[in-house]
């Protein structure tokens, strides 16, 4: 067996490149081309994996994935389909969920308590008493596991494809591709998609014909045509695990996910095999007959000595002729109809002299060493009879074709109608969403003539933007699906779901126990809830659930279908570690001069300058008050307001009056939200009657933009509003030696204290840079906040640090620039308020205008103002040795009662003691009132409360 | 994702548009604070055709949306000027401020 058979079988080999990798710490052999399950049947190893309940022995059954018996681990990433990974040199696998080891896995036991295990057995085991799951819980994960993950699995690079296209064709199979070439040839941009590495699907080894030539040659020739059209895009090795509204499908392939916005869909993705249910149906060694096809065509595997075929359709004798010419021995086709049908495949099977066993049932296959090794047929009707007698049948290969299930996950998806047909004896596409086509077999079972007529009119109808038709189900002429290909045993074990080992008695017990629906069938048994999501359990479930009920099959639905279609990587999802930030125009300059940086909203800014935060701090806050300093403030937000009714909206946004505001000069702005609480604050210069510029803070600028213009799209005002943030970049020179440093450079502004008092705002040149120059005053010196141009601001910084060299000019970053307004008691939004703060509380009354008719939050203010006041921001300050100091949101205690907490806290290095901001009871804030603070480990702290600004309480320097 | 129709841009990923609330007119400015606050807090949670505020945020422009919640689907989008033609005044008290 461990021989492959010679070309032109396994046509994906690469026989010139042999390679070996190790499983369960065996050394395998195997080709480039093979994947770790076909490799491993190479040398007839058909046990691949362990069922999740009982540890039974299991081996692949469709060969494509579409089971999940044969879950492996590799080294970085559990729980991966051995038929989907390619086997590569060096590779290590193993098995999963035994103990001991795969082969003789010591947990196999657990099928001798099969009984105790009934259906439902944890919802039941462990719902009383309370508590009980908690305690059983860590045993029961640990002996169902699936495989493990490994948590130093390095990173792994991975990314996202946005793609377009007028049609996408899912499935390269005979329909597939006629309706990929139809599309192309009618001019359409048609993206084809195909999960396995080469196109054709079945035509690469599905047997249409006696001989197994139409196949090969209609594949060669139509792959070729589409690989070379000018029109055809092909994805191969590529998942469609979902469609999504308006026709988005994610593809996975390889490291990347690719989003494809298809105008049309034609789903061709064809059928997924089916199991027959009979006792030990689940051996290894029992495939589907087209898993065996592809097991020899492309991996040229000799899948057995002995076979037994069991058909319901012309498919299986197919599939004996594929294994006679294999030089595989056919013991015998056992077909469970009554007649076989012209078809002249079975004709060629009768001709070789291979046994034809016609209307016959199945009784049991028989197992030896973990494979089968023979099947017990006898006439269909007896079969379900205890005791029948029957004729054994000794191989060591099944073929099953008793009927598949049309692959339907992307027409489920999209909200297509799906349910059984008496007609079809299977699920079967009843209605079409819109924007979606099918074609072949998907559609219901049909021949090769048909899927190729259905792929072109799909194609054609898709690329013209015509109606989806469903294929007439009169010109269905495939192979058919068995009604009943189940034969229940006494001893049971007739596997419905192999994921889950659910067996006929479970389903049958489900209902029995009031269970009434498929979908609550699918809850309490689990039937379709494992990996295989159903894919080879869902029709028999449906079969048997209608039965119990004594309900007609007919229109009965499988549970529900949702994406993924099969499982996705959380990386493929997450794509990309994609956290853009935004730099400053002087931000190489910060880095150059040692700054550590933090993350300011969406922006990068210095948080001090150097490595050591104490020091730097109190070198920059000193700096501040007795020299000069420069911060970069170009990430605050700023926005033009112009228009002949600027100031009508400026009054309507904003709490202050604004009409009396003279023209260049600067004013406090304070918004408030519809409830009246306090959402952003800034200062507007006014350059003319209609003109207004007005800054927002960092993080808010965005939604006062955006509420800027929902406002006014209902106001209808005469005034153009601007987000120019990113436009303008801000730097703010401050202390005692700020003019005599701006006096240095070129400029056309008077900036002597005469001609440029505080809160005035001018604009002109600096250094022939345009600029606006605020008098503002945030850390409470004289100082001068410059805007300029974006693309000037380096140049700008450059020359202000020159022109302050001698002053010994020092850059300052957030930290000190929080401590600087601190010490003035200036709030920070989102800080020092909250979502519910409105400007009484955070002793802000002074900045509302009353007398205005509107603004926003208006009505809702005075409704609150109405209500007696429940706390309020005061300024407080600690000994001057408190340590540790109390944090932000640290809480005021005030006996058993909450009355506020810690918003703000620094030390001051100007006071030389700690100062902050808390909201307390509105009843206790006279300066010199002692509160108590919780700090961190419950400790109580006093604290006094201080009139703020804690530092040069009337705002002298500022005016300087 | 879906895709949805701005008046101003075309069909768009809906991932690029942020939802604005029902369409409700505002009170006048000096009515009954009840009545304010039933605007503020309060959304009818229709099921049904509904008329929605929604963003198109890369170019940042409100419109309208007609949809119909219960079957997921986008009926009609429109520039808000259609329902707010007017351009709102409120007294002339105070306005020297």
């Amino acid at each position: 067996m461990n021989e492959r058979l010679p070309a032109p079988w396994g046509s994906l080999l690469d026989r010139e490149q042999p390679l070996t990798f190790t499983f369960e710490g065996e050394r395998v052999g195997g080709y480039v081309g093979d994947t770790v399950s076909s490799a491993l049947l190479g040398r007839g190893t058909w046990l691949q994996g362990r069922s999740f309940k009982y540890h039974r022995p299991r081996g692949p059954f469709t060969l494509v994935g579409d089971d999940a018996s044969c879950l492996v681990q590799l080294p970085e990433e559990p729980n991966c389909p051995a038929e989907h990974i390619a086997a590569e040199e060096g590779l290590t696998v193993k098995g999963q969920h035994y103990s001991g080891s795969l082969k003789r896995d010591r947990a196999r036991f657990m099928e001798k308590f099969s009984r105790f295990f009934f259906v439902g057995f944890y919802y039941r085991a462990f719902y009383r008493p309370r508590g009980i799951w908690d305690y059983w819980e860590k045993f029961i994960r640990r002996a169902a596991g699936l495989g493990s993950v490994n948590t130093n699995t390095a990173h792994r690079y991975r990314d996202k494809q946005y793609a377009f296209c007028d049609v996408a064709v899912v499935g390269s199979g005979a329909a597939g591709l006629s309706a990929a070439l139809a599309a192309a040839d009618s001019g359409a941009d048609t993206v084809l998609i195909e999960r396995e590495p080469v196109l054709g699907g079945g035509l690469n080894y599905h047997r249409f014909d006696a001989e197994g030539s139409s196949g090969p040659a209609l594949r060669a020739e139509m792959a070729e045509r589409a690989e070379r059209h000018e029109h055809i895009r092909v994805y191969r090795e590529t998942q469609c695990t979902g469609r999504f509204g308006e026709n988005l499908l994610a593809l996975v392939h390889g490291n990347r996910m690719t989003k494809l916005r298809a105008g049309r869909v034609v789903v061709a993705t064809g059928v997924i095999s089916q199991p027959a249910v009979f006792h030990y149906n689940d051996l290894p060694g029992i495939a589907a007959g087209s898993g065996v096809q592809r097991l020899m065509r492309q991996y040229g595997v000799k899948p057995g000595r002995r076979a037994v075929c069991v058909t319901a359709n012309g498919d299986g004798y197919g599939v004996a002729l594929d294994l006679a010419d294999a030089g595989v021995e056919v013991a015998a086709v056992v077909d469970l109809r009554e007649r076989s049908g012209s078809d002249a495949r079975a004709d060629a099977v009768r001709e070789r002299g291979i046994a034809v066993h016609p209307d016959s049932g199945i009784v049991h296959a028989i197992e030896r060493d973990q494979h089968v090794a023979g099947l017990r047929i006898t006439r269909r009707r007896q079969a379900e009879r205890s005791g029948a007698p029957g004729t054994d049948i000794e191989c060591d290969l099944v073929t099953v074709d008793v009927g598949a299930t049309p692959a339907i996950s992307l027409i489920a998806h999209a909200g297509g109608d799906v349910s059984y047909s008496n007609e079809t004896h299977g699920l079967t596409v009843r209605e079409l969403p819109p924007g979606m086509h099918v074609a072949g077999s998907v559609a219901g079972p049909c021949s090769l003539r048909a899927a190729q007529a259905e792929g072109e009119a799909a194609g054609r109808a898709a690329a013209a933007g015509g109606p989806a038709a469903l294929p007439v189900p009169a010109e269905r002429d495939g192979p058919c699906n068995d009604p009943w290909p189940i034969f229940a045993h006494p001893k049971g074990k007739e596997f419905i779901d192999f994921d889950e080992d659910l067996t006929i008695a479970d389903l049958r017990n489900a209902v029995r126990e009031g269970f009434d629906s498929i979908e609550l069938v699918k809850r309490f048994s689990t039937v379709g809830m494992g990996p295989s999501q159903g894919r080879t359990a869902a029709v028999n479930a449906v079969r048997i659930t209608a039965d119990q009920l004594g309900e007609t099959v007919e229109g009965a639905r499988a549970s529900t279908n949702r994406p993924p279609a099969i499982p996705e990587r959380f990386g493929h999802l997450a794509g990309r570690g994609f956290d853009p930030v935004r730099y400053t125009p002087m931000h190489q300059r910060h880095v150059e001069a040692g700054a550590t940086m933090m993350v300011a909203g969406a922006w990068m800014r210095p948080a001090y300058y150097g490595r050591d935060r104490g020091t730097a701090v109190r070198e920059e806050v000193r700096a501040v008050r007795e020299n000069v300093g420069l911060i970069d403030v170009t990430t605050l937000g700023g926005l033009e307001i112009r228009g002949s009714d600027a100031v009508e909206f400026m009054n309507r946004m904003y709490t202050f009056a604004y009409r009396k505001q003279p023209v260049n000069r600067s004013r406090y702005l304070l918004m408030t939200d519809d409830t009246g609480s306090i959402v952003d604050d800034g200062v507007s210069a006014r350059w003319a009657d209609d003109h207004f510029y007005v800054t927002a803070t960092t993080g808010g600028v965005d939604s006062v933009y955006r509420r800027m213009l929902w406002w006014n799209a209902q106001w209808r005002l005469d005034v153009d509003i601007a987000n120019v943030t990113g436009a303008w970049a801000g730097i703010n020179i401050a202390g005692p030696n700020a003019r005599a440093v701006i006096e240095k450079l070129d400029t056309d502004i008077d900036f002597s204290a005469e001609a440029f008092p505080y809160i005035e705002a001018r604009s002109g040149h600096l250094a022939d840079i345009p600029v606006r120059v605020l008098r503002v005053g945030f850390v409470g010196e004289l100082g001068y906040e410059i805007h300029c141009p974006i693309g000037c601001a380096e140049a700008l910084w450059d020359r202000l640090m020159e022109a302050g060299r001698e002053h010994g000019i020092q850059p300052f970053g957030v930290e000190a620039q929080r401590v600087l307004r601190l010490e003035k008691g200036h709030i920070i939004i989102g800080q020092d308020t909250d979502n519910l703060t409105h400007p009484e509380e955070a002793a802000m009354g002074w900045a509302v205008q009353r007398k205005k008719p509107f603004f926003v939050g208006f009505p809702a203010l005075k409704a609150r103002e109405s209500q007696p006041l429940t706390r309020r921001l005061v300024g407080f300050r600690l000994p001057a040795d408190t340590d540790p100091l109390p944090e932000e949101c640290h809480l005021v205690i005030d006996g058993d009662r909450i009355t506020g907490r810690v918003t703000s806290i620094e030390y001051s290095p100007t006071l030389n003691y700690p100062i902050g901001l808390a909201f307390v009871d509105p009843g206790h804030t006279e300066p010199g009132t002692p509160f108590s603070i919780k700090g961190s480990g419950g400790t109580m702290i006093e604290a006094e409360i201080c009139s703020a600004p804690f530092f040069d309480p009337d705002n002298e320097r500022q005016n300087l | 994702m879906k895709l949805m129709h701005c008046p101003l841009n075309g069909w768009r990923n809906f991932g690029e548009f942020v939802y604005g609330g029902e369409v409700t007119l505002p009170p006048a400015h000096d009515a009954d604070p009840k009545e304010w606050a039933d605007w503020v807090f309060m959304e009818d949670n229709t099921a049904g055709v509904v008329r929605e505020w929604w963003f198109h945020s890369p170019s940042s422009y409100w419109f309208i949306a007609e949809r119909d919640n219960v079957r997921d689907v986008v009926l009609r989008t429109y520039p808000p000027e259609e329902i707010f033609q007017e351009r709102v005044d409120f007294s002339s008290e105070g306005a020297s401020q």
